[in-house]
């Protein structure tokens, strides 16, 4: 067995799915165009040839109706996985996903399971404008009943995804495009690693230090992680040791993580590709400053999106999505030191 | 209903420029993109969905229309925009992200909005319907004869959106025409595999409306269709449904591999180009000159050209713009 095995985040995404329908026949997947394209983007690839089309579903342009039929089958002993190929699509079919999925353990007071896994593609930058770019964390984060996970890299694509799918509630699975490995779109280094090929879960709740520091915490997850891990090698060489958390799943959150860096650098960053306003970045910094304000040196910071529907222009889009540059300079301001010429 | 000589020369010209826009397109988009294919490089970033082979669908609906009549659109929106007479500069300026774009750049390929004309396009497949609905709304509160164009693939017939919209039309006898584009295609998924029934222009009875089929997307038959549709509608009557059997020459997207594809059917489609159609019946049946139509092409092209070098050479707008324009 190759111990070094690299894999692309879409790769480990489609092994896990495979290996836990080898695992359990009543574990299927649907979605548009999973079955003979392999996901257009990627998650997966290679399931139909081993499968079959009774279990790898190609659905028509019917969200609410093949999502619907997800919590239903989810309720009738099955473990669905569905594809919703774009987190911007959610609008046509959320009644599905925040009332039904979302509540259907609660009103039967855990009588009923609902095992369904909605898996979905996020992100910008890549010039897709206001309705294919977004990134939506605070969305779903913040309707109760939905568990939520965004990973950075492939190791931990598989053991999330693995342990979405053994999860007996809903889990929306958030998978940012631009870490999937496509051949059509870049993708940042760290995101293909070593994936082991056994099966293997990932506890939800669980952040990880992705970089360990002592003068700053840097406080992200997704595409996130690997900006603020730039930002951090570019400050290294100022003498400034930051500490990136990436957070892997934002319900359950854990917060401990947060407070526990924090209680070490005392002062705090936190990035999101989502909008800005009235989201993670912000629950973050109320779980600090209603946990103990007095952890805080200095004011904290947030990089995320502006609230303004995401522009195509390059120029404009640039301007207005979070970058290294745009972290590193936050970090400087809560160590008042003189920003980047 | 048959054409008249004009209106069969503009629907030549709106197809012959969709094309060339099209084909023109197809080499700017991958301007920056090679050797390696990466989508957010180049001249014309992003995703791009073109519409070469579709374009009876946009000029023998269009020709019946007037600037005050609506159009929405879709993701693939560049062949109905040229035909509903959206200006051809600020389009391409739009599409490569330049100041002087009908948004100033903050919109892009899926994102064109034109009020001059009354069109507008949307990403999420389904969208057209509704706004269609509120257009023929307004003009009749408004006292008007206006009527509303709703272009859809054959894959948004099966959204929930659409089957809403069909209903409300019809229940409120709105002036609407929805267009159904039948390339068939889904992105990589066949009609036969999405829809339950074999031809969506049935499901029009169902929702109390008269449905056409148009097969072998024939520019005449279109024509005849779309102008009693649209007659019918400005009469107060109500709203029809058209589905058109197009073709798609190129992929779902550029950059689309199309392994899902069947290796000979783009060449089978190509070998009944629907403008070389035309052309054959403007010449043989109703007498229109070969200068004349060599003529229009060569204008229809200029605009284009024109359109791409204004495009070029417009500047980017600031980077702080992408503040503007959230609120009215």
């Amino acid at each position: 067995m190759d111990s070094n095995r690299i894999l692309t985040v879409s790769r480990a995404m489609a092994e896990a799915i495979g290996q836990e329908m080898k695992r359990d026949k009543n574990v299927f997947v649907m979605g548009e165009d999973i079955g003979a394209y392999g996901g257009i983007f990627g998650a997966t690839q290679g399931l139909l040839e081993e499968f079959g089309e009774e279990r790898v579903r190609d659905t028509p342009i019917s969200e609410t109706a093949f999502i619907g039929a997800g919590v239903g089958a989810a309720m009738s002993g099955m473990r669905p996985i569905v594809e919703l190929m774009f987190v911007d699509f959610f609008g046509v079919c959320m009644d599905a996903i925040y009332n039904l999925a979302a509540k259907n353990v609660y009103f039967s007071g855990g009588h009923f399971k609902v095992p369904m896994v909605l898996m979905t593609a996020t992100g910008g930058g890549y010039s897709d404008a206001g309705q294919h770019s977004q990134t939506l964390h605070a969305t779903f984060a913040h309707l109760p009943g939905l568990k939520v996970v965004a990973p950075s890299n492939a190791y931990d694509a598989k053991g999330l995804m693995t342990s979405a799918i053994r999860d007996d509630g809903p889990v929306l699975y958030m998978f940012h495009k631009g870490l999937q490995g496509l051949v059509w779109m870049a993708s940042p280094e760290g995101a293909a690693t070593p994936v082991p090929e056994e099966s293997y879960t990932i506890p939800f709740g669980e952040a990880k230090v992705a970089r360990e520091g002592k003068d700053v915490t840097i406080v992200t997850l997704s595409m996130m992680v690997h900006r603020a891990l730039e930002a951090a090698g570019a400050l290294a060489g100022e003498g400034v040791e930051a500490e990136v958390i990436d957070l892997r799943t934002l319900v359950p959150l854990d917060r401990e993580a947060v407070l526990s860096s924090v209680a070490k650098t005392g002062r705090l960053v936190v990035v999101d590709e989502d909008y800005r306003s009235f989201g993670l970045t912000a629950e973050i910094l109320a779980t600090v400053v209603e946990t103990d304000p007095g952890l805080l040196r200095a004011a904290p910071r947030r990089v995320a999106y502006p609230n303004i529907p995401i522009p195509y222009s390059r120029p404009m889009e640039q301007f207005a999505l979070p970058d290294a540059a745009k972290i590193a300079d936050a970090v400087r301001e809560t160590l008042d030191l003189k920003k980047a010429a | 209903m048959a054409p008249t000589k004009d209106q069969l020369l503009w629907m030549y010209a709106a197809m012959a420029k969709a094309r060339y826009y099209e084909d023109t397109m197809a080499g700017v988009y991958m301007e920056g993109k090679t050797p390696k294919f990466d989508i957010g490089a180049g001249t014309v970033p992003g995703e791009m969905h073109l519409a070469a082979g579709q374009e009876p669908c946009a000029a023998g609906v269009c020709v019946h229309l007037r600037p005050d009549d609506a159009v929405t659109a879709t993701h693939r929106p560049h062949h109905v925009a040229i035909a509903k007479g959206v200006d051809l500069k600020k389009m391409t300026a739009e599409i490569f992200g330049k100041k002087t774009g009908l948004a100033g750049g903050r919109g892009g390929h899926m994102h064109l909005l034109d009020p001059e004309v009354n069109f507008s396009c949307s990403g999420i497949i389904g969208e057209s319907a509704g706004p269609a609905d509120g257009a023929g709304l307004a003009a009749r509160l408004s006292g008007r004869d206006s009527v509303a164009v709703a272009y859809l693939g054959e894959g948004a017939a099966n959204q929930g959106a659409f089957h809403e919209a069909l209903n409300l039309a019809a229940l409120w006898t709105l002036p609407v025409v929805f267009v159904i584009e039948d390339n068939s295609w889904g992105i990589s998924v066949p009609k036969s595999k999405s829809t339950a029934v074999k031809d969506n222009s049935v499901r029009a009875e169902g929702y109390g409306m008269p449905g056409a089929h148009i097969a072998d997307n024939d520019t005449l038959k279109i024509f005849d269709a779309a102008g009693k549709a649209v007659k019918r509608a400005r009469a107060g009557k109500g709203p029809s449904l058209i589905e058109i059997v197009t073709y798609r020459y190129y992929g779902h997207f550029q950059g689309d591999p199309e392994v899902y594809r069947p290796e000979k059917e783009v060449g089978k489609l190509k070998a009944k180009d629907p403008i070389k159609r035309l052309r054959k019946h403007m010449i043989k049946k109703a007498g229109i000159p070969k200068g004349e139509i060599e003529e229009t092409l060569e204008a229809a092209k200029a605009e284009v050209d024109e359109a791409f070098a204004f495009a070029r050479e417009s500047l980017y707008p600031a980077p702080r713009e992408a503040l503007d324009h959230v609120f009215a």
